[in-house]
C-alpha cells in the first residue's frame, strides 16, 4: 500500500513534463501547425530556467524566463512557418537539433566559469520547489501525500490544462483556435485574424513547453545540471497529443500513465519481473509507439485531428 | 448608413487592377451596384471575376484602384474590414469548417462572449424564418448535403448583417431546382434592400435572376447592360469577343458495339456505406456516354473502380467480356482502358505538377521496355508533338507543369490519355475551369475520340454541355443509377429531377438501372482481391 | 453598421505577395546569401559568450584542414553522414519523414556488430561482406517497420520513427550491460574491441567507408535520375492519389523505400562500428540521423550537394572540436551553428516565390513600369 502510494506520487511527478509538452502542442497544432520542435523549446526553457534560477536563487523568476524562453523559440517557429510558411517538419527539426545544441552549448558554457565543476541549485529555491508546501495539507495520511505532496509544478501544470480545456471548449477565442485549425480559409473569411491568431498560440504554446523544460532541469536530477536533460520527453508529449486526441484533459490522464512508465523500473522488484533495466528505460517508447499504432487503427469516433494540420496558410493561394 | 448614402451606389469599384506575378487578373476595371438591385457578373473562366470579387470580401489587396462603399472611399485591408463594411461573400468553394455545427460556423468572427447554444440557435431561427430558409442550426457541416451547406453560407452573411452581398458561382453545385429556390431567396433578400452580386457564366441564369449585367473579359470591365435589353446571343459576343456559335456538334455513329458492360455493382467506402449502389450500364463503341448527377453522387468512386483503383463488393466490369475486377490498375490500363480525372485543384491526379511534360508523358508508360532504366527520348518526342499539335503553351517540354495556366494543363492531361489510343476513355470534369475556347477544344477532341470508334465516358458538371456533348446520359444519385436516357429526347428539368432522385422508369432498351429487380442474380465474380486494393487509403493524412 | 471604420483604417506596413517564381540563378544567390546571414548571426551569437567570431571562424577550418591527420579526421566525420544523408534523401524524396536514421543507424551497426563479436574467426573478405549485408539488412528492417504500419494503418511515421530512435538505443544499452558485455572490463559495462579481422581495412590512411560513400553518392543519383524505381519514388512523393492513378502499387514502393532508406543508414552504422570505432557503442549514431536530415534539406535532395554540404558540415564539427580546446567553447557549437544557418535557408525560400509589399510601395511601382 505504502508501496503504491509512493509509485502514483512518483508517476505524477514524472508525467508533469509531459503534461506541460502536451498540452502546450495541443494548443500549437490547434492553429493547424505541428510543431516538431518540442524537445528543443524544453531543452531552450529548461536551460534558460536553470540559470536564471542557479543566478537569482528565486523559483518564480526561473518559471518565468523559462516561459518566455519557451515562447521566443516558439516565435522562431512561428516566424518561419507562419509568416514565410517554410515546411513545418523541418523547421521543427531544426529547432529541436538548434535547441538541444544551444542548451547544452549554454550549459557547459556556465559549467567552465563555475569554481565547483557543477552547477548545483541553491538551497532557498530547492526548498520552494519541494513538495507538501501548501498549508501542511501534506502531513494527511494518504489523501495528503496523494493529492498535495507535490512541487508546485504539478498544480500549474494541471492548472494549465484545465484552463486549456476551458479556453479551447467554452470561449470564443477558443473557437476562433479551433476554426483556424480546421479551415483557415473559412476561419479568415470569417474575418478571425488568422496569423494573429496563430502566432499567439503557438508562442503560448511554446512558453507551456517551456515550463515543462525547466522541470527536467531542476527537478529531475535533484537540482544538478546534467547536459540532454530533457532526453526525449518532447517527442513523447508529441505523441501524447495524438493519445490525447486534442484535448487537454486527455493529456492530464496520458501524462500521468506514461509518468508510470517511466518510474515503473523502481517500484517492481527484480525478482517479481526479472527485466533487464533497459527494457523499463525502453518502455515509454515503447508504448508511444504502440499507442500511434492503436490510435491510427482507431476508425470511430470523432477524431480531434485538426484538418488543415500541417499545411500553411497563404490567403491569396489560388 | 445616411439617407445621402441610400443615393450612391452601394458599391463603386474604380480602375481596380490586380496582377498575379506576371499575369493581369484583373485590368482597371470599373464596376457599380445600386442597393435593392441584382447585378450578375458574367465573364468566362479566367477572366478576372472571382478575383475582383475577392477584393471587394478582402481576401486580396487591388495593387490599385478605388473602392467605394455607400459612397464613401474604404480600404479593404481583410475579410474583417469587409465584414464591417455589411459586404458578406459566399465563395463558390464553401467556406465552412466541416467539424463544426452550423451555427458554431455562423457565429465564428462575430465579436462577443460565447453566448449559450440555445440562444443562438434560436436567433439563427428567426433570421432563417424571415428570409425563408431552412436549416438545423445544431446539425454538423460534415453531415449535410450542397444546398444545406449554402443555406448556412448564407446565413453567417445574414447574421453578421450585411447588405450587400456578393455569391460566386452559387449555382454550380446545384440541381435546376435547387437553383430555383436559391433564386426565390435572393429575390427576397433585394426586396428588403439588399446589393446582390452574383457571379456566373451561365447565360440562362443571368437572365432570369439579374437587373444589370456586367461582362468581363480577360480581365477587363467590357460593357454593363440591363438584362432587360439583352439575350443570350449578346451576352455571348460581349463575353468571348466574337460571334460564337454555341453548337456542340454530335457526329453520328453507326457502330455500337458494346466494349465496357457494368453489372450489378456495388462499391463500398472505407466508411462502409455505400458509394455505388448496384448499377448496371454499358458504354458502346463510337458514343459519347454522359453522367451526370450533384457532386459525390459516386462519380469518383465509379471511375476509380473501373480503372481497378477501388474495390467492388457485388458485381462486374465485363471489357470485352472480360472482367476487369480484380486485375490491377496497370493491367487495365495495358488493355486500353484510360481514366482521367481532373479533381477541384485541376492538377492533383494524373498530372505530377513539379515535374516537366516529358517525365508526366511517361507517368502511365514508365514500366513498358526491360532494365531498370527510364527511356525518356520517346516521351520527349510526345510532350513535343502534343505541344505542336494542341497548342500547348509552355517554355519547353521540361518545364514543371505546375507553371502552365488551367487550360494548357489539361491538354496535357488529356493530350496524353487520348495518344495512348485507349478504347475506353473515360474522363472526369476535363473542362473544369476552362474558358470557353479551351473548352470547345476539349469537345472536339472527345468528339475526335468518338469518330475513331473509341467508347467514351464524359462526367460533367454542365448539364447544358452534358446535354448537347453526349449520345446518351445517365444520372447518377446517392450511388444509384436514376436513369439513363437519350440526350436527344431529354430536358434539362428531367435530368434535374434525376439528379434530386426522382427515378425514372421504363428505357427498358436502353438497359437501366434495373432497380427494381431483385439482387439474386448477382455475379459474385469479386469477393476478395484485397491485395490491389489501394482505395481505403483516403483517410486524412495523419499528421501531415 | 456599415458605415463604420471606413475610412480611418490603415493599411498594414508589410503585406505578402506573390511573385513568378525566381530564375534558378537568383535561387543560388538568394541562398548563398542566406548562409551569409546565418553566418553572420551565428558570429553575434559567438561573440555573446565573449569570443571573437572571426578566429572562431578562421579555427573551425584550419582546425579541420589544418594537417593531414586533421583532414582525415574530417573524412572519417564525413563518412557516416554523407551515407546517412543520402539514405534519408530516398525517403524525403518520397515525402515520407523518415525521421528515424538515427536508429536505423543503431540497429544496422548493432546487426554487423554480431557477426563482428562472434564470427571474428571468418575469412575477412568473407566477414566484410557479411557484415555489410547484416549492416544494411538490420538498417533496412527497422526502416521497414513504419513504413508497414504507414501503408497499412497511416501511422504517423515521423514520431514512429523517432519512437524507434529510442528503441534501438536502448537495445544497445541491454546488449551492452548484458550478454555482449566484455568480461575483460572488469564489471564496467562496455562492449569489447572488435578483432582486427573484423575491422574495416584502411585505404589512403582512411578507412575505405569513403570510397563507398562517393560510389554511393554516384549510384543514389543515378537510381533517383534515371531508373524506374527513383521515378516512382519521385510521383508517390508528389501525390500518392497521380501515383494510383498511373497503375502504380504505392504500398510496394513506400515498403521498398523505405528498406532501401534504412538499409544506407544501417549500413552507414555498419562502417562507423568496424571501421572508425572498432566497437559498438550507444553513441555509435551520435546525433548523425538528425543531422542528415538538416544535410539533405539543404541539399534540396541532390546527391552531389549533399556530397558539398556533408563535407561542410564536417568540417564544422572537426573544426569545432579544435574551438573545444582552444576557446573552451562545447563541440554542441556544431549544433546551434547548423541550427542557425538552416533557419535562415529555410526562411529565405520564401523570398523564391513571395515578396514582401511595403505601404504606398505598391503604387509606386505601378508607375515605375
Amino acid at each position: 500500500m505504502d508501496m503504491l502510494i509512493k509509485f502514483l506520487v512518483a508517476a505524477v511527478g514524472a508525467g508533469t513534463p509531459l503534461l506541460f509538452g502536451t498540452v502546450g502542442e495541443i494548443l500549437t497544432e490547434k492553429t493547424g501547425h505541428l510543431n516538431l520542435g518540442v524537445e528543443g523549446m524544453m531543452s531552450i526553457g529548461a536551460c534558460v530556467g536553470f540559470m536564471v534560477g542557479y543566478y537569482t536563487d528565486n523559483f518564480f523568476l526561473a518559471l518565468l524566463f523559462s516561459a518566455i524562453a519557451g515562447a521566443l523559440s516558439a516565435l522562431v517557429y512561428a516566424i518561419l512557418t507562419v509568416t514565410f510558411m517554410a515546411n513545418q517538419n523541418v523547421t521543427g527539426l531544426t529547432l529541436t537539433i538548434f535547441g538541444i545544441g544551444f542548451a547544452n552549448f549554454i550549459g557547459i558554457f556556465f559549467l567552465n566559469k563555475s569554481p565547483e565543476g557543477t552547477l548545483k541549485l541553491p538551497e532557498k529555491i530547492t526548498a520552494a520547489m519541494r513538495g507538501g508546501a501548501i498549508l501542511g495539507l501534506g502531513d494527511i495520511p494518504v489523501i495528503g501525500e496523494l493529492l498535495f505532496s507535490y512541487s508546485p509544478f504539478v498544480y500549474i501544470g494541471i492548472a494549465i490544462a484545465l484552463f486549456a480545456a476551458w479556453y479551447l471548449n467554452r470561449t470564443k477565442a477558443g473557437l476562433n483556435l479551433k476554426a483556424t485549425g480546421e479551415n483557415p480559409g473559412a476561419a479568415d473569411a470569417a474575418g478571425i485574424k488568422v496569423t494573429g491568431v496563430k502566432y499567439a498560440n503557438i508562442i503560448l504554446g511554446g512558453a507551456i513547453c517551456g515550463i515543462g523544460g525547466v522541470y527536467c532541469s531542476m527537478i529531475i536530477n535533484g537540482g544538478v545540471w546534467i547536459s540532454n536533460n530533457v532526453g526525449g520527453l518532447g517527442w513523447i508529449a508529441v505523441a501524447l497529443v495524438i493519445f490525447a486526441n486534442w484535448q487537454p484533459a486527455g493529456a492530464i490522464l496520458g501524462s500521468f500513465v506514461f509518468g508510470a512508465l517511466r518510474v515503473l523500473k523502481y517500484y517492481i522488484p527484480q525478482s517479481v519481473l526479472p527485466f533487464p533495466t533497459a527494457f523499463y528505460d525502453m518502455l515509454p517508447f515503447l508504448m508511444t509507439a504502440l499507442v500511434l499504432v492503436i490510435s491510427s487503427m482507431r476508425k470511430s469516433g470523432r477524431i480531434n485531428l485538426p484538418a488543415a494540420l500541417g499545411q500553411n496558410y497563404f490567403r491569396e493561394e489560388r | 448608413m445616411g439617407e445621402q448614402a441610400k443615393e450612391q451606389y452601394a458599391i463603386e469599384c474604380r480602375k481596380i487592377t490586380k496582377t498575379f506575378g506576371k499575369v493581369v487578373a484583373n485590368d482597371e476595371i470599373d464596376l457599380k451596384v445600386r442597393y435593392g438591385e441584382i447585378l450578375a457578373l458574367l465573364g468566362e473562366n479566367g477572366s478576372g471575376k472571382t478575383t475582383l470579387m475577392n477584393m471587394l470580401s478582402g481576401i486580396y489587396h487591388p495593387d490599385s484602384g478605388q473602392i467605394f462603399i455607400g459612397g464613401k472611399e474604404v480600404k479593404i485591408n481583410s475579410p474583417a474590414d469587409s465584414m464591417k463594411l455589411g459586404i458578406g461573400m459566399i465563395h463558390q468553394h464553401f467556406k465552412l469548417v466541416e467539424a463544426f455545427q452550423a451555427m458554431d460556423n455562423i457565429i465564428l468572427g462575430t465579436a462577443g462572449k460565447k453566448e449559450k447554444s440555445r440562444v443562438t440557435s434560436e436567433k439563427i431561427k428567426t433570421i432563417s424564418e424571415n428570409y425563408g430558409l431552412e436549416i438545423e442550426p445544431e446539425k454538423y457541416v460534415c453531415d449535410m448535403s450542397v444546398s444545406e451547406k449554402q443555406t448556412v453560407e448564407i446565413l453567417k452573411v445574414l447574421y453578421k448583417g450585411a447588405e450587400i452581398l456578393i455569391l460566386d458561382e452559387p449555382t454550380a453545385v446545384l440541381t435546376p431546382q435547387e437553383t430555383e429556390k436559391l433564386f426565390r431567396i435572393l429575390k427576397k433578400m433585394k426586396e428588403k434592400g439588399c446589393a446582390i452580386i452574383i457571379i456566373t457564366h451561365k447565360l440562362q441564369e443571368v437572365l432570369s435572376i439579374s437587373d444589370r449585367v456586367t461582362i468581363l473579359r480577360k480581365g477587363k470591365s467590357i460593357d454593363t447592360v440591363l438584362t432587360a435589353e439583352c439575350d443570350a446571343k449578346k451576352l455571348t459576343e460581349l463575353m468571348v469577343g466574337r460571334p460564337v456559335s454555341l453548337e456542340i456538334e454530335r457526329p453520328r455513329m453507326e457502330k455500337h458495339e458494346t466494349v465496357l458492360k457494368v453489372v450489378d455493382l456495388t462499391v463500398e467506402k472505407p466508411d462502409g456505406s455505400k458509394a455505388i449502389d448496384d448499377i448496371s450500364f454499358e458504354i458502346r463503341k463510337g458514343e459519347i456516354l454522359g453522367v451526370a448527377g450533384v457532386a459525390g453522387s459516386g462519380q469518383k468512386e465509379l471511375c476509380e473502380t473501373i480503372a481497378g483503383l477501388m474495390n467492388a463488393t457485388h458485381g462486374a466490369i465485363l471489357f470485352h467480356k472480360e472482367n476487369l475486377l480484380g486485375k490491377t490498375p496497370s493491367e487495365i490500363i495495358e488493355k486500353g482502358v484510360s481514366m482521367s480525372f481532373v479533381p477541384e485543384d485541376r492538377l492533383g491526379m494524373g498530372l505530377v505538377a513539379s515535374m516537366g511534360m516529358t517525365d508526366n508523358m511517361l507517368l502511365k508508360s514508365y514500366h513498358r521496355g526491360k532494365g531498370p532504366f527510364i527511356k525518356r527520348k520517346p516521351a520527349r518526342e510526345l510532350a513535343q508533338k502534343l505541344i505542336n499539335k494542341l497548342d500547348i503553351v509552355t517554355p519547353g517540354t521540361e518545364t514543371p507543369v505546375r507553371l502552365l495556366s488551367g487550360g494548357n494543363v489539361q491538354k496535357v492531361l488529356l493530350g496524353r490519355e487520348i495518344e495512348s489510343a485507349p478504347t475506353v476513355l473515360i474522363t472526369a470534369y476535363p473542362v473544369r475551369g476552362l474558358d470557353i475556347n479551351s473548352s470547345y477544344t476539349v469537345y472536339d477532341l472527345l468528339n475526335e475520340q468518338k469518330q475513331k470508334n473509341v467508347a467514351v465516358m464524359y462526367i460533367g458538371e454542365d448539364l447544358d454541355v452534358l446535354l448537347e456533348l453526349s449520345d446518351r446520359i445517365m444520372v447518377l444519385c446517392h450511388g444509384r443509377i436514376t436513369g439513363i436516357v437519350k440526350a436527344e429526347e431529354t430536358t434539362k428539368e428531367e435530368i434535374g429531377m434525376m439528379m434530386t432522385g426522382e427515378s425514372r422508369p421504363g428505357e427498358s432498351q436502353l438497359k437501366t438501372g434495373s432497380l427494381d429487380e431483385s439482387p439474386g442474380s448477382e455475379v459474385h465474380l469479386n469477393e476478395n482481391h484485397g491485395e490491389e486494393d489501394s482505395g481505403h487509403q483516403k483517410e486524412k493524412e495523419a499528421a501531415l | 453598421m456599415s458605415s463604420g471604420g471606413g475610412n480611418n483604417q490603415k493599411e498594414p506596413v508589410i503585406r505578402v505577395v506573390k511573385r513568378s517564381e525566381r530564375p534558378a540563378k537568383e535561387i543560388i544567390i538568394l541562398r548563398l546569401f542566406a548562409v551569409a546571414l546565418s553566418l553572420l548571426a551565428g558570429g553575434i551569437f559567438i561573440a555573446c559568450v565573449g569570443q571573437n567570431p572571426f578566429t572562431v571562424y578562421k579555427t573551425i577550418v584550419s582546425g579541420a584542414c589544418r594537417s593531414v591527420m586533421a583532414f582525415q579526421g574530417t573524412v572519417k566525420i564525413m563518412i557516416p553522414l554523407l551515407i546517412t544523408s543520402l539514405g534519408v534523401t530516398l525517403a524525403f524524396k518520397m515525402k515520407f519523414w523518415n525521421i528515424g536514421a538515427e536508429g536505423q543507424l543503431i540497429f544496422g551497426a548493432t546487426c554487423a556488430t554480431f557477426f563482428a563479436l562472434f564470427c571474428s574467426e571468418w575469412n575477412h573478405v568473407v566477414l566484410v561482406i557479411v557484415m555489410f549485408l547484416a549492416g544494411i539488412i538490420g538498417g533496412g528492417l527497422w526502416g521497414l517497420i513504419p513504413a508497414f504500419f504507414k501503408v497499412k494503418y497511416n501511422t504517423n511515421e515521423t514520431l514512429f520513427t523517432l519512437m524507434l530512435n529510442y528503441i534501438a538505443l536502448h537495445i544497445v544499452s541491454y546488449l551492452r550491460d548484458g550478454p555482449w558485455t566484455d568480461p575483460a572490463a572488469q564489471g564496467f559495462p562496455k562492449i569489447a574491441r572488435f578483432d582486427k579481422n573484423a575491422a574495416l581495412d584502411k585505404l589512403f590512411g582512411i578507412q575505405f567507408g569513403w570510397l563507398i560513400a562517393l560510389i554511393l553518392t554516384v549510384i543514389i543519383f543515378i537510381y533517383m535520375k534515371y531508373t524506374k524505381q527513383g521515378y516512382e519514388i519521385g510521383v508517390v512523393g508528389e501525390s500518392q492519389d497521380t501515383a494510383r492513378y498511373a497503375g502504380m502499387h504505392v504500398k510496394k514502393i513506400v515498403l521498398r523505400t523505405m528498406f532501401l532508406s534504412g538499409g544506407i543508414c544501417g549500413m552507414a552504422g555498419m562502417i562507423q562500428a568496424t571501421g572508425s570505432d572498432i566497437t559498438l557503442t550507444a553513441s555509435v549514431a551520435g546525433g548523425v540521423g538528425f543531422t542528415a536530415i538538416i544535410v539533405a534539406w539543404l541539399a534540396q535532395l541532390n546527391p552531389f550537394s549533399i556530397f558539398v554540404v556533408s563535407f561542410l558540415f564536417s568540417v564544422l564539427e572537426k573544426g569545432s572540436s579544435v574551438v573545444q580546446s582552444e576557446f573552451g567553447l562545447s563541440t554542441d557549437c556544431a549544433d546551434v551553428l547548423q541550427g542557425i544557418i538552416l533557419f535562415f535557408i529555410l526562411g529565405c525560400e520564401f523570398f523564391v516565390r513571395y515578396r514582401f509589399q511595403f505601404a504606398g510601395a505598391a503604387h509606386k511601382e505601378k508607375r515605375e513600369e
